[in-house]
């Protein structure tokens, strides 16, 4: 397809290169010039230099022929003027990055109307799901749900002596007596998907999947359960940490904010008055204790600097807190932070080029492609799928033991109705069903694609 | 430095030969007169050399940067001149090695300039075999648009750092993309060229000249190369061949994006391309000029003989191709100098001419004239632009410093060259000024129907590597020759 991302920040920069790395034609569109050179330095992709609400700029980058475009810029306005314009001159679909809390309350739908915009993506909200997400399932380093919350996918971290290692994964079920199924694991930089004979080991990130209750049953059996978190306390008082503790003290969370700015802080406490809203400097170890770091059960460390975020999370880390996660948008920093021992860091940016590599591949759904849902697991080495069943004679009513399937790829869930089937050998697959398929290396546009 | 990736690079582009090659091949099967075991050996050298570079050390790591990009380039354009070099020796036509090397050098950076002296009596092909002969052509057809860049058009998708061996092949100040992927740029940039190829056999043919012939030719005009198949050059053809190759050879000078904004309806902005009414003006101007000094001097009968020959002569010349179809070493003074300022500025940038390029001599003189007018204002502010465009600092630099590298560099080999006792000082200046702006024939000795085989083996390697710097624009050969290039960083 065809696409235009116009704003070349951090996030504009990772949905291009996702975009790209998906094998769409890719214009880049920015009004400075040097990070459209480092761009064209890097990804494959042609460039513009202009700025993205104006018609000549948006007519150079070929708007009328493009399928999507997405506004990126750091401005709100300056986005919603592009999609606008980009809609009536021409193109397919539009994405715009909408994040000012004044647009997304009420006036997000009809304006989404108004506008014309397919996807408006506010990089905040999302950010502050997935952190509470995970805060619900704190043993979790990553979750993605499918089909509307039936069907999860948990990524934990194995510890040496966790009960898992050194099992065959054949004999785990019938040990823990849950139906669940391991269906990727990352060792080191490879991804497997592995088969019955594979053995765990101390330090593997795996990825689960399980019905909900039966998720909890497993944790509990596997010993790693740690409890949701009930106190929390939230480092920098931005607009992810805005909607996270909103999010938070609905489902009666006990929730404490701590910024710099006095400004920030009561306009927090004027909008969440349930929360506990401290003026100060986060940096100032001697103020988190004072506030009580060590009796919390989670610290999310979401202020703008990448760097205060990881170290303060190593502090927090340090007096047993249960939970640590910090926000860092640099990719090249969240991998470090992993590598020295965090196990989970949330960036907003990867679950943004998430979305529109989903999105994209929704809209390549009318040319053929029938993929419903998308997740990339694992640093991007694994993706999770989920497809529509459509009445293929090669793969309904037969027993997925008899399905001759490639290699690095698995069935790793079955929705059929209200139901969700965590498939064992003699399960089916039937037409009208959704099927969650995750795969290592390979690209599936359409369930049939999983056979040899 | 990621070795691993240039030797692969390096390794895949020989085989890429190697599959060239071939087709010289079957035109020695066709007209069975010999060269064939040299294109096959040569061939199986080329495919045995290259896979053993692929298999050699797999890289690991896929990324280049802009030095691995320069180094690339210089490797692989020498490596491609070696092994291009052996289907002359093993047959027998060249029979010396350096000769074959700066005969092969010549071709792939469409200069042109020959050792080759068994010209014969006039109107009788040079000694060779039609395959070889084909192979020599060829190499200006493949030169001309750049063996990385094919590379790139028939490789699977790579990644988009591949840009930077694609930035130190295509010459110009400003290499820009088509389409968004390297590889459809690529292959858009050769199908125009393909097409472009195949309408001038057709006129060629339709004209009168004959299958082989007109085949050779296209080769030499589309690479804008010069090699032909007589000491008269295209004097040995009508008046319509002429004209036709006088055109194509223009075209073959112009910015190819023109031709993709033509393709893709873009009449506007193709027609309003600076540099291409610069290249119309100046080629239009110099046609005038020699003109008027030719009439004056009354060299042919008529007004139509003089244009025709003064617009050949001057088109050859500006997009660096070096055909002729007269001795214009006998002109007079005048019209050998405005020459000779041609082939100085060569032609568009993103075409397959060689020479400043006209797009970089404009942005040198409005650097220029920025300067002067410093010099009056102090505090002046100037920003240059060009296709009204900004111009960007770091490139108005890039293209001074280019400007300065090229005359120092013309400079060291204009004083190695003049260790030659035979010549003297018009055919040593010129046969530098040839070889590095991709021309071919110069002046006095050089001229048109002289031939380069008297130097000596040290001026040819000299001029051998003058055509690569003026077809890799300086960088790449000079990079690749620098020790700090290659320490570990």
């Amino acid at each position: 397809m065809n696409i235009i991302v116009v704003g070349c920040g951090k996030i504009g920069t990772t949905i291009l290169e996702s975009l790209v790395a998906e094998g769409h034609d890719v214009t880049a569109v920015d009004n400075r010039i040097a990070p459209l050179n480092d761009i064209t330095n890097i990804h494959d992709v042609i460039t513009v230099c202009g700025n993205g609400g104006d018609c000549e700029t948006l007519e150079e980058a070929g708007v009328e022929k493009a399928d999507l475009v997405v506004a990126a810029t750091g401005s709100d306005e300056v986005n919603m003027l592009c999609s606008y314009l980009a809609k009536r001159m021409g193109a397919g679909n539009t994405v715009a990055r909408i994040r000012n809390p004044e647009y997304n309350d009420g006036s997000l739908l009809p304006m989404k109307q108004h506008l014309n915009i397919s996807m408006a993506i506010n990089p905040d909200k999302l950010a502050a799901q997935e952190l509470y997400h995970i805060l619900r399932l704190p043993s979790a380093v990553k979750i993605e749900t499918f089909s509307g919350r039936k069907f999860e996918m948990i990524e934990i971290k194995l510890k040496e002596e966790s009960p898992l290692v050194g099992m065959p994964l054949f004999e785990m079920r019938s040990k823990f007596k849950a139906k669940f199924l391991i269906c990727v694991v990352q060792r080191g930089e490879e991804v497997f998907i592995p088969d019955g004979s594979f053995v765990l080991r101390g330090g593997d990130k795996v990825g689960l999947t399980a019905t909900h209750s039966e998720m909890q049953k497993l944790l509990k059996a596997v010993g790693t359960i740690k409890k949701q978190a009930k106190k929390v306390m939230i480092l920098g008082g931005s607009r992810t940490a805005f909607y996270l503790a909103k999010r938070l003290i609905a489902a009666g969370v006990d929730v404490k904010i701590i910024d710099k700015d006095r400004e920030t802080c009561e306009h927090l406490c004027e909008m969440l008055p349930t929360v506990t809203v401290i003026c100060g400097d986060g940096a100032q170890q001697e103020l988190l204790m004072e506030e009580g770091l060590a009796g919390m059960d989670a610290f999310v460390s979401l202020t703008g600097m990448d760097e205060q975020n990881i170290l303060l999370s190593f502090f927090a880390a340090s007096h047993q807190v249960p939970k640590v996660i910090p926000k860092v948008n640099r990719p090249e920093l969240g991998t470090l932070a992993l590598q020295l021992g965090l196990d989970c860091v949330v960036s907003s940016r990867n679950i943004i080029a998430d979305l529109l590599v989903q999105h994209a591949r929704a809209l390549e759904n009318s040319m053929g492609s029938s993929v419903e849902t998308l997740y990339r697991l694992m640093d991007d080495g694994a993706e999770a799928l989920e497809f529509k069943v459509k009445d293929d004679l090669r793969l309904v009513r037969i027993p997925l033991k008899d399905l001759q399937t490639k290699s690095q790829v698995l069935i790793a869930g079955i929705l059929r109705g209200r139901d969700t089937i965590i498939p064992a050998g003699d399960d089916v697959i039937l037409p009208g069903d959704r099927v969650v398929v995750i795969t290592a290396g390979r690209r599936l546009n359409d369930l049939a694609d999983i056979l040899k | 430095m990621n070795y691993r990736m240039i030797f692969y690079m390096v390794g895949r582009l020989l085989q890429l030969e190697a599959a060239l090659l071939l087709l010289p091949a079957v035109v020695c099967v066709v007209y069975g007169d010999g060269g064939l075991a040299a294109m096959l050996i040569s061939a199986g050298v080329a495919l045995l050399v290259g896979t053993g570079l692929t298999l050699l050390r797999r890289p690991k790591n896929h990324t280049i940067y802009a030095k691995e990009g320069f180094i690339i380039v210089a490797l692989s354009w020498v490596a491609l001149s070696l092994v291009g070099a052996l289907p002359f020796v093993l047959s027998g036509e060249i029979p010396r090695f350096v000769d074959a090397f700066f005969e092969t050098v010549s071709g792939f950076t469409t200069t042109g300039s020959s050792v080759v002296t068994d010209l014969g009596r006039m109107g009788e092909t040079l000694g060779m075999s039609h395959g070889v002969l084909f192979w020599r052509s060829f190499t200006h057809w493949i030169g001309g648009m750049g063996v990385l860049v094919l590379m790139m058009a028939l490789s699977p998708s790579q990644s988009g750092r591949t840009i930077h061996v694609m930035r130190a092949e295509v010459p110009g100040p400003i290499v820009g993309k088509l389409v968004p992927r390297l590889r459809d740029t690529a292959k858009i940039l050769y199908l125009l060229y393909l097409v472009l190829t195949v309408v001038e056999v057709l006129c060629l043919l339709v004209a009168g000249m004959p299958l082989f012939d007109s085949l050779i030719h296209t080769f030499g005009t589309a690479g804008t190369g010069g090699f032909g198949m007589y000491s008269t050059s295209i004097g040995e053809y009508n008046a319509a061949c002429q004209w036709i190759i006088t055109v194509f050879m223009w075209l073959f000078g112009v910015n190819f994006n023109i031709y993709y904004l033509l393709l893709i309806r873009s009449f506007r902005s193709a027609f309003t391309n600076r540099e291409l009414w610069a290249y119309f003006g100046i080629t239009v101007a110099a046609i005038g000029a020699v003109s008027l000094n030719v009439a004056l001097a009354g060299d042919y009968a008529t007004v139509g003989e003089t244009v025709r020959h003064a617009a050949f002569q001057a088109s050859s010349i500006i997009t660096t191709t070096g055909y002729a179809t007269t001795d214009f070493n006998l002109w007079p003074m005048f019209a050998k100098c405005v020459l000779v300022l041609l082939m100085f500025i060569g032609a568009s940038a993103g075409s397959t001419g060689g020479g400043l390029k006209v797009s970089r001599v404009m942005l040198v003189g409005k650097a220029v004239g920025r300067e002067l007018k410093r010099l009056v204002h102090p505090r002046s502010v100037g920003v240059i632009r060009l296709e009204g465009k900004r111009v960007e600092e770091p490139v108005v630099q890039s293209a001074t410093a280019y400007v300065a590298l090229y005359f120092l560099l013309f400079g060291a080999a204009f004083l190695l060259l003049c260790l030659e006792p035979l010549f003297d000082l018009e055919s040593n200046f010129t046969a530098v000024a040839a070889c590095i702006n991709n021309i071919g024939p110069g002046l006095g000795a050089v001229g048109p129907t002289g031939s380069f085989a008297d130097y000596s083996a040290l001026s040819k390697v000299v001029l051998s590597f003058a055509m690569l710097l003026g077809r890799l624009e300086i960088y790449p050969l000079v990079l690749a020759l620098m020790p700090g290039t290659w320490t570990k960083r």
